[in-house]
């Protein structure tokens, strides 16, 4: 059972894909409060254009597609206040276009040496010591930004105009939110692969909803559900020999699935839905 | 029931004034050369068919609206998005039900921009959101999630929201929409007491009869403010077809006002009714 821990590729892939599962899940609280889960599969989508651009600009990766992210997130964000475009259309249109611009450039230059495949399914042998310090320092900022903006974070995600009425200032909130998604799909990406995110973001999240009505304790359970997820993922995938990306996401299902029988064979759910007059 | 009284005397300078307002969306006016002003202490209803422009009249005291041109004070201040004066109880058909928030969480929103950046509240801030849901009958539901109030619980819950943040002017969108007599009844008689204990309350309705006609001050709005005053004065048919474009009868009751409707009976096989007087109810022997 401890053969694989004597692998450091594997400890890094774990400590990895833990962190990354955690992360996801924290941030996944406020994308799925927000009905914006199709943000998580867009916004991965739109920084694997960001990350090609980047690769042939020569820019840092990171950085390269940090910063694709965010300005796809914004432009997603200024798209859905024209409140004739619903935030689903506008994550399909910026989104699709990022990652059809990194397919075009792809298929353009010729000469392309580097593969991203690791990009778009995960890989765990890939995952570098500059990879982790990526994912610490955003999963440092996510917490940090999390704790501190409390407050304002929840105000702004269960009711955002009145949110703005009460003084809340609404914009920024959006902003560091649109950053912080970003840099955590990032870092996330060659953990988890461009095509596995969106769920890594999702089903954590749900599950703690299955689970609690309070929203903090929702935060909390999400990151651990992410985190358990990533670490079993990472495990199970050692033994089956399958993409961890793609273990996580399928171990995280299951999950889901569980929890979903475990609320409809409960007697009381968390969150009876009573009528609105007794 | 609460009986309408008479508006009280002015004292002192208005609180909200809307000099020569026109505003609107994308260009296209819903408000034009609106003059109103909103006294210290007043209970105002707005009234008007849908699209009339109450609910702007609202959010143009929250500063959401963009103006074409006049002004909107409070307390000689023009009007912004950061206003801690003002409470605003929303629609609750706009709430998202299924958030997990509890009645507690929903009441300590309003505080959310005291130490804004400390992710918890402080003592002070969670004893004076307790004493609010005590006035307001919910402290004893705080912990609960806000899908398991009844509609006047849910109701008073944002309402605790508002009042959180100590505002002197209370603003609701349509406080007893949705909801059943009894609830609505709670919610009337909760505001009644608030107005009494000195908050300025402006509120929306569509409800002529069973909420309107027993505010001391009614506003019929129409692209503007087509007549206000007591329901006994603005009540007329005129205005009533003025406000709605619609034949509507008085019929006076009890003291009140009331509005009433020409009937009709709908359906292939039904009859057309045409009433030449409008029948006037006698009131019970006991009443």
């Amino acid at each position: 059972m401890l053969e694989p821990f004597q692998f450091e590729f594997f400890i890094k892939g774990l400590v990895a894909a833990t962190l990354a599962g955690g992360l996801c899940g924290l941030i996944g609280v406020y994308v799925v409060l927000r009905g914006m889960a199709y943000i998580g599969h867009g916004l991965s989508h739109a920084v694997f254009g960001g990350a090609v651009v980047s690769y042939v600009m020569s820019i840092n990766f990171f950085v390269g597609a940090s910063l694709w992210g965010f300005l796809s997130a914004l432009l997603i964000s200024l798209t859905t206040r024209k409140r004739v475009i619903g935030a689903d259309a506008a994550i399909g249109i910026v989104t699709t276009a990022s990652f059809a611009l990194g397919i075009a450039i792809i298929s353009a230059q010729r000469t392309f040496t580097r593969s991203f495949e690791a990009a778009l399914i995960g890989d765990i042998l890939g995952v570098q010591r500059g990879d982790l310090i990526a994912l610490a320092a955003v999963s440092i900022g996510t917490v940090f930004l999390v704790l501190v903006g409390y407050k304002l974070i929840l105000f702004t995600t269960f009711d955002p105009e009145v949110a703005r009425f009460y003084g809340v200032p609404t914009p920024w909130v959006d902003t560091a939110f649109s950053l912080v998604l970003a840099g955590v799909i990032v870092v996330s990406m060659q953990i988890l692969g461009v095509t596995m995110i969106a769920a890594a973001i999702v089903i954590p999240p749900i599950v703690a909803r299955l689970m609690t009505s309070k929203f903090s304790h929702m935060l909390l359970l999400s990151a651990a559900i992410g985190a358990f997820c990533g670490f079993f993922g990472i495990y199970i995938s050692y033994w089956v020999d399958v993409s961890s990306g793609a273990t996580i996401v399928l171990f995280a299902a299951a999950l889901f699935v569980a929890a979903m029988a475990w609320s409809a064979l409960r007697p009381r759910l968390p969150f009876p839905r009573r009528p609105r007059t007794p | 029931m609460l009986h309408p009284g008479s508006p009280r005397p002015a004292v002192g300078p208005p609180m909200v004034v809307f000099d020569n307002v026109t505003c609107g969306y994308g260009g296209q006016p819903i408000l034009s050369g609106m003059d109103l002003e909103i006294m210290p202490g007043d209970f105002v209803g707005f009234l008007g068919p849908s699209g009339a422009g109450k609910s702007t009249v609202l959010r143009l005291i929250l500063g959401a609206v963009r103006l074409f041109s006049g002004r909107v004070l409070i307390d000689g201040v023009s009007t912004g998005p950061r206003n801690p004066r003002v409470g605003y109880v929303p629609q609750l058909e706009t709430i998202n039900w299924d958030f997990p928030v509890t009645v507690r969480e929903v009441a300590l929103m309003g505080a959310s921009m005291r130490k804004p950046l400390l992710p918890w509240h402080s003592h002070r801030q969670v004893s004076h959101a307790e004493e609010i849901m005590d006035r307001l009958g919910i402290r004893h539901l705080a912990g609960r999630h806000i899908r398991q109030l009844s509609g006047g619980e849910q109701q008073r819950a944002f309402l605790a929201r508002a009042l959180v943040s100590n505002p002197s002017l209370l603003l609701l969108d349509e406080p007893a929409a949705g909801v059943d007599i009894k609830t609505r009844d709670e919610v009337m008689h909760l505001l009644h007491e608030l107005n009494h204990q000195g908050a300025t309350i402006l509120m929306t309705t569509h409800e002529i009869n069973s909420v309107a006609a027993h505010l001391p001050r009614v506003v019929c709005l129409n692209g503007g403010v087509v007549a206000q005053g007591p329901p006994a004065e603005v009540f007329t048919p005129e205005i009533l077809s003025k406000t709605y474009g619609a034949d509507l009868p008085i019929i006076r009751y009890e003291g009140l006002t009331l509005v009433a409707e020409r009937p009709h009976t709908y359906g292939a096989t039904g009859e057309e009714h045409t009433m030449k007087e409008p029948h006037i109810p006698t009131p019970p022997p006991d009443a």
